[in-house]
């Protein structure tokens, strides 16, 4: 694959080593003249100095050939035009952005971004599946689907426990895809009864998202 | 295709009009960036009897208002939703994005126009390439670069020859 990618900070730095290491053809573009003359004693002629944001620098580095073009400079706004010129001016395929705002996501996928990529976000849900008191935890979004997959844990004051499917209200657009209870897989049914402590794995709507964590009582 | 740089300007001198409602009664105006333009056009506003916030991400920035600036004043980075809701996003009639920053204003007037629906979002874009595409892809926007390009000519070589140059320069 021929890979553009935007940014010559850490992210950027291993990701084109790595691809490289793939056989993988890169292009890294870095403005900054001092880190693009740090970045090109290592890379060579991988990295190119020039502003991925301009169009005449994508051009000269064959966009319009790219595979994929990935962003990652430390500014969202940065971001959001590569890939935006990158899909709109030149129809590259595919496009990953990375988001230093978690809060960004939406915009992003608004905007026809393909993929976003969150690093504050990850931390933040390995943190909260560590939490014992946070019983709700995104996993991963589904964007061509709509739908968030999420993991939530059945409390103890549930009021669900004893009930089965059935007789649980479920918001539209969701659907219980795998119970696990001491550590075995059950894929439940209408008849599958809720038990305390069970982990429920979960394809929800955004919109649905609220209504599932009240449905079992799940809390954060 | 589409509008060329040099048709924007024309269309823009000839009198984009502030549609006729926004004319009339008092508007709520959101401006991001509080440099020379922003800070002028914040004044200018505000002197006409307009609801004004200004966002800029330097305090110093709004010294540049008026001493008796009647609007509000918002320290913060203007990609941040939240502080585009404290500025009064929400109930606001138009959006004018004026940093100094391309990007910035163009995710900016992308917020206020997709996630914020507000009727009137401008941005200004000083790179003609981004401007032609962000126009083209529907966003409002303006260039000052080719619009003061387009004015030296003009100054320079008189108005039918500046034409004649800009017309050559949309065939390149």
């Amino acid at each position: 694959m021929y890979i553009i990618i935007g940014g010559g900070g850490d992210i950027g730095y291993y990701l084109t080593k790595t691809l490289l290491n793939q056989g993988h053809e890169v292009l890294l573009l870095e403005k900054d003249a001092a880190r693009y003359q740090a970045l090109s004693e290592e890379l060579g002629e991988a990295v190119v100095r020039g502003d991925a944001c301009e169009a005449r620098v994508m051009e000269d580095a064959g966009v319009k050939r790219a595979d994929v073009v990935i962003a990652v400079t430390g500014e969202d706004d940065d971001n959001l035009v590569i890939c935006q010129m990158a899909k709109r001016r030149f129809n590259v395929n595919r496009t990953i952005a990375r988001l230093n705002n978690p809060k960004h996501e939406k915009i992003f996928q608004k905007l026809g971004i393909d993929i976003t990529v969150s690093p504050t976000k990850a931390i933040l849900s390995l943190i909260e599946a560590e939490i014992p008191t946070t019983r709700f935890v995104p996993l991963m979004k589904l964007r061509r689907a709509g739908l968030d997959f999420v993991e939530l844990r059945i409390p103890a004051e549930s009021p669900t426990i004893g009930k089965t499917l059935r007789e649980i209200n479920l918001p539209r657009n969701s659907n219980l895809a795998l119970i696990v209870r001491n550590n075995q897989p059950i894929i439940p049914n209408a008849d599958t009864v809720i038990e305390e402590d069970d982990e429920i794995f979960a394809l929800v709507s955004p919109e649905g998202e609220d209504a599932i964590r009240k449905a079992f009582g799940a809390l954060g | 295709m589409g509008q060329s740089a040099s048709q924007g300007w024309y269309y823009w001198r000839e009198g984009r009009q502030p549609s006729p409602q926004i004319r009339r009664q008092q508007v709520k105006i959101v401006i991001l960036g509080c440099g020379r333009v922003g800070a002028t056009l914040a004044n200018m506003m505000d002197r006409a009897g307009h609801q004004v916030s200004v966002i800029d991400y330097s305090s110093e920035a709004f010294q540049r208002l008026d001493p008796d600036f009647k609007g509000e004043t918002i320290l913060g980075n203007g990609v941040d939703e939240d502080i585009l809701i404290r500025a009064g996003i929400k109930e606001a009639d138009a959006f004018a994005a004026v940093t100094n920053g391309d990007n910035r204003n163009i995710m900016a007037s992308q917020i206020a126009k997709e996630i914020f629906h507000v009727k009137k979002v401008v941005c200004r874009i000083y790179d003609p390439i981004r401007e032609r595409t962000y126009h083209e892809l529907g966003l409002e926007t303006f260039c000052p670069t080719t619009i003061g390009a387009q004015m030296l000519a003009e100054a320079l070589l008189g108005e039918p020859a500046a034409a004649k140059a800009a017309q050559q320069d949309e065939k390149q």
